[in-house]
């Protein structure tokens, strides 16, 4: 994905992985948060499942309007921790663009959810991306929504599998709308274990 | 004149190519001569859902009103976006160069990328000023881009859900994974959301906007609503937007007014679902049988 990379560089120029990078960045006083950039949305997904696995305490968010291209996320985290992130990424091949502080407030992603009961199934909406659950089974129906192209692949690979069997939309996932649905998926996983 | 479909079909090695398809049982099947501008070989394609299902609806369109097929152009991704920018790029060249004449354009499951999608638009207004203009329709990821490239307003139609109208309304919002609560979830009637949208000029001259209700509007004015047949198992299933937007596609290409073709789309994919009966598990490739019956009806309805 061409991101714009040059314009980025020019914008903030990254220094290396190095144990001074803790204390650096007297702008970072303001809230002690940065966020990652990375080439695509799809190594964003890899780094955020990595990075809160390691217990690191990490959000997902939307970069500022000079980094936008179409379909990008950032991660958050906490400055102090950059070395550690950084070692982890590194032992998974994950290599960020940049490291940069943030200093205005970036776009917060969807974080309601729509259920409609619908008798014998269940329908959770995240954002633009809807799952459908067969109460008794668990078993996922359908897939509707969104516009990105890994929907239809995801939504294939989903469909007629069990909510306690099939893989997380985020691990293959690579665009937001994958990410939307993964907060769907997880959201139904919930109310369906919970007895609906 | 043809009408071009752009798409993308979720197989990551599917060549970039552009010609015509045909139903084969619930398959697609390319037929007659295909460009392949990077070679390779094409598969014939399920229709489940994404673009191919927009295909599909508007063939048997083309097919119950005996219209040539549209062409397609479509391309392999599964998300990293690879496939969508060679589309791009391939598009942008031929329109520089084609004696084709085109009478819209659709543009449908796509990687939303800015550069890529002004990259386009320029091409079509260069080819529009050697040529006519092409009508052009936007749904989906291209819908996305075109929303935050800042020229929504130079298309003609989009097709949002309700939930991708809150985002056309929701001037900060580059995607609808970012569109803020207040609009997505409060209960803001779709009157309202299409006023914001075309005051921010962040859609469509006409927006087909679809859901319980669907309705549409022409520069920011509700027009029009459809409310039956009322099927509310419609919405889990997934590709019943992709079926509206192929079937006003297919009624832009017989030449229906705008409006016209909007009201007999939504109303075509109301009574398909009437027809099919369906449950929240049913597919998309089970209501497509029943569209040619649904067109008549919903064409007779309006004294088309």
């Amino acid at each position: 994905m061409a991101l714009g990379i040059g314009k980025l560089l020019n914008l903030w120029k990254t220094p290396p992985p190095s144990p001074g990078a803790a204390r650096r960045a007297p702008s970072d006083k303001h809230s002690g948060k940065g966020f990652l950039v990375f080439h695509n949305t799809g190594e964003v997904l890899r780094a955020e499942r990595l990075l809160r696995n390691a217990g690191l305490a990490v959000e997902v968010k939307g970069p500022p309007a000079q980094l936008r291209t179409g379909c990008d996320m950032v991660i958050v985290f906490d400055v102090l921790f950059e070395p550690v992130a950084r070692r982890l990424l590194q032992k998974e091949h994950l290599d960020p663009l940049a490291a940069v502080p943030v200093s205005d407030p970036l776009l917060e992603p969807v974080s309601l959810f729509n259920t409609t009961d619908y008798g014998e199934w269940f329908m959770v909406r995240a954002a633009n991306m809807k799952i459908t659950v067969e109460k008794r089974t668990g078993t996922i129906v359908n897939v509707s929504g969104g516009g990105c192209p890994d929907v239809p692949w995801l939504a294939a690979r989903l469909s007629g599998r069990r909510l306690d069997d099939a893989e997380e939309p985020c691990i293959r996932g690579q665009t937001l709308c994958a990410y939307a649905l993964h907060k769907a998926f997880v959201e139904a996983r919930r109310i369906w274990r919970e007895g609906v | 004149m043809s009408w071009i479909i752009c798409g993308s079909v979720p197989e990551e090695g599917f060549p970039l190519s552009l010609g015509t398809w045909r139903m084969e049982g619930e398959q697609l099947r390319a037929d007659g001569t295909m460009l392949l501008p990077h070679g390779g070989t094409l598969s014939d394609l399920p229709v489940q859902r994404g673009t191919p299902a927009l295909i599909a609806a508007t063939l048997q369109v083309c097919q119950s009103l005996n219209l040539p097929r549209p062409l397609a152009l479509l391309t392999g991704d599964t998300g990293n976006g690879a496939g969508s920018l060679a589309l791009y790029a391939f598009l942008s060249g031929w329109l520089a160069t084609t004696s084709q004449a085109i009478a819209g354009m659709t543009f449908h499951y796509l990687f939303p990328n800015v550069d890529g999608h002004n990259r386009i638009l320029l091409s079509v207004r260069a080819y529009a000023e050697k040529h006519t203009a092409p009508t052009l329709v936007a749904d989906a990821g291209f819908m996305y881009a075109a929303k935050m490239s800042g020229y929504a307003d130079e298309y003609d139609l989009f097709t949002p859900d309700a939930g991708e109208l809150a985002f056309l309304a929701d001037e900060n919002a580059p995607h609808p994974f970012y569109t803020r609560g207040f609009l997505l979830d409060s209960g803001i009637a779709p009157k309202e959301l299409a006023q914001r949208a075309h005051a921010h000029g962040n859609c469509a001259r006409t927006l087909l906007i679809k859901g319980a209700v669907d309705n549409v509007a022409e520069d920011g004015m509700l027009v029009a609503s459809i409310d039956s047949p009322n099927v509310p198992y419609m919405e889990p299933i997934g590709g019943t937007g992709d079926l509206v937007t192929g079937t006003v596609t297919g009624l832009l290409m017989a030449g229906l007014p705008m409006h016209q073709a909007c009201i007999a789309a939504a109303k075509t994919n109301r009574l398909a679902g009437a027809l099919a009966s369906p449950t929240p598990a049913t597919q998309v490739s089970e209501l497509i049988p029943f569209l040619p019956e649904a067109l008549l009806q919903a064409l007779a309805d309006f004294s088309v």
